[in-house]
């Protein structure tokens, strides 16, 4: 080896083992603020993201031709078509229930205004981080068209995930069944709270906040209670599969994968603002004597 | 008398050898542009609940690098790895720091054992490929579970089996980055 070529592979050592270090520091910089690098990931997006959600276009167009094709030659399609409306149909009817249940709590309260969210928008989904331990997807809407970090994403058969960073023209989406997940979720035909984690293999886990006797039993429907806001209360989670000892596994109701479009609904701050004025008049009012309303 | 002209005299694979010469674009770009597509496999609209597919950047990193040791620069790991940070769902610096020392350890391996046949390779692959999934897994802050490190296990596999399909695609990628069609003279 000459001079000059041993030269130049100590250069590149020596430039490769600085990128490590880079590497490195980076690394543990945004392990320690994970949203440091948020700016430089949405402007990425956004770059690719007309091009990512042609290619969501083309897998929807494609999949709804294949059901045409399919429709005409096979009548166990329309069996299957039936049977996801039937799906739907029982989720729906899960959150009617939910919603029945929310009525009749909210009446107890006089003055409370109880309306559907507007969505801010509608997108597909085109991307996922698929190879990563984390459950992120990408949105093809941003914040040009109203899109804010916090706000949640909704399904047609159920709640998806929450925007985490957005971008002008796309966003990032953390999916129900990230680790770092948490929704505060109520069973659908009582009171029974819970919290739904993702577990990162496509499944959520139902942690009771009252421990004791597990009342859960498969089958048991799961909706967004909108405790302590962002989530909108009703929205269908998930339905239990397996009874554990502090809670439940459950599936998810709105499989991303196989959903096409999605809502992004505003964030939910609940009545809170409604709420505090007449509960601390109440307060007042009825100090001393118990303030607990007549069942 | 004179034997007919063979035709296949003054070519070969990569096209006519006369007044022909490789394009430093095409034999400096190909690899780059194939693992910067790569990289942005995650944009395809495929969603998944569970870490499934491989890691296709750093698989066509690693196989370039085995299958044509030399041709990326060892610095190659900082730009490529901050592309496939910003896409990935990583921790940014994950994929820098991963795809330098990827690099930095193939050179100084094969300074020692500088035999090489596709079997040593594929077990090269594997091995790296065992630790960048679960380095990376460990850097995502994620919550260590046992799902998660068994969940790990498919992809691991099939990443493993698809590295001979990646390695013939990056063989005839290298074709057609050596092919003749630079004009010369």
């Amino acid at each position: 080896m000459n001079k000059k070529a041993r030269f130049s592979a100590f250069t590149g050592y020596l430039v490769a083992s600085f990128g490590m270090l880079i590497g490195v520091i980076l690394l543990a910089v945004s392990i320690w603020q994970p949203h440091l690098f948020s700016n430089l990931r949405t402007q990425a997006s956004d770059i690719v993201s007309p091009a990512a959600n042609a290619g969501a276009v083309a897998r929807d167009d494609s999949r709804s031709f294949l059901q045409v094709v399919a429709g005409y030659y096979r009548a166990g399609s329309k069996n299957a078509q039936l049977k996801r409306e039937m799906e739907i149909a029982r989720v729906k009817l899960a959150e009617a229930e939910a919603v029945k249940q929310e009525n009749k709590r909210l009446k107890a309260i006089l003055g409370l205004r109880d309306r559907d969210p507007e969505p801010v928008a509608m997108a597909r989904l085109i991307g996922s981080t698929s190879a990563s331990a984390r459950r992120f997807a990408y949105l093809s809407r941003g914040r040009s068209d109203g899109v804010q970090p916090g706000m949640p994403v909704v399904a047609a058969k159920g709640l998806v995930g929450r925007v985490l960073e957005s971008g002008d023209h796309s966003s990032r989406i953390m999916l129900l069944t990230d680790t770092e997940s948490m929704v505060p979720v109520r069973r659908s035909t009582d009171n029974i709270v819970a919290f739904a984690e993702g577990r990162a293999n496509g499944s959520l886990r139902i942690r009771l906040i009252d421990l004791g006797i597990n009342p859960l039993k498969t089958g048991d429907v799961f909706v967004t209670s909108g405790a302590g806001g962002l989530f909108p209360p009703g929205v269908a989670v998930a339905v239990v599969s397996k009874i554990t000892k502090d809670g439940a596994i459950a599936n998810l109701l709105a499989n991303p994968a196989a959903t096409d479009f999605v809502a992004i609904e505003p964030q939910w701050h609940g009545n809170i603002k409604d709420l505090e004025a007449p509960s601390q008049q109440e307060d007042a009012n009825t100090s001393g004597t118990s303030s607990e309303p007549n069942e | 008398m004179i034997s007919p002209f063979n035709p296949r005299a003054r070519s070969d694979a990569y096209g006519s050898k006369i007044n022909r010469d490789h394009s430093s674009i095409l034999v400096y770009g190909v690899p780059w542009v194939t693992i910067i597509l790569a990289c942005l496999a995650p944009m395809v609209p495929f969603i998944a609940l569970a870490p499934l597919i491989p890691p296709l950047g750093y698989l066509f990193l690693l196989t370039w690098r085995l299958v044509r040791p030399g041709l990326l620069p060892l610095w190659a790991g900082l730009p490529l790895g901050a592309l496939d940070d910003l896409f990935s769902g990583q921790p940014f610096g994950n994929g820098i720091f991963l795809f330098s020392i990827t690099l930095l350890t193939l050179e100084t391996v094969e300074m020692r054992f500088p035999w090489r046949s596709f079997l040593l390779d594929w077990l090269t692959a594997s091995i790296a490929l065992a630790i960048y999934l679960y380095a990376g897994f460990l850097f995502s802050g994620a919550e260590l579970t046992s799902i998660q490190l068994r969940l790990i296990l498919p992809q691991l596999l099939l990443s493993i089996v698809l590295f001979p399909i990646i390695a013939r695609m990056v063989a005839l990628l290298d074709r057609f980055r050596l092919m003749r069609i630079r004009r010369v003279g």
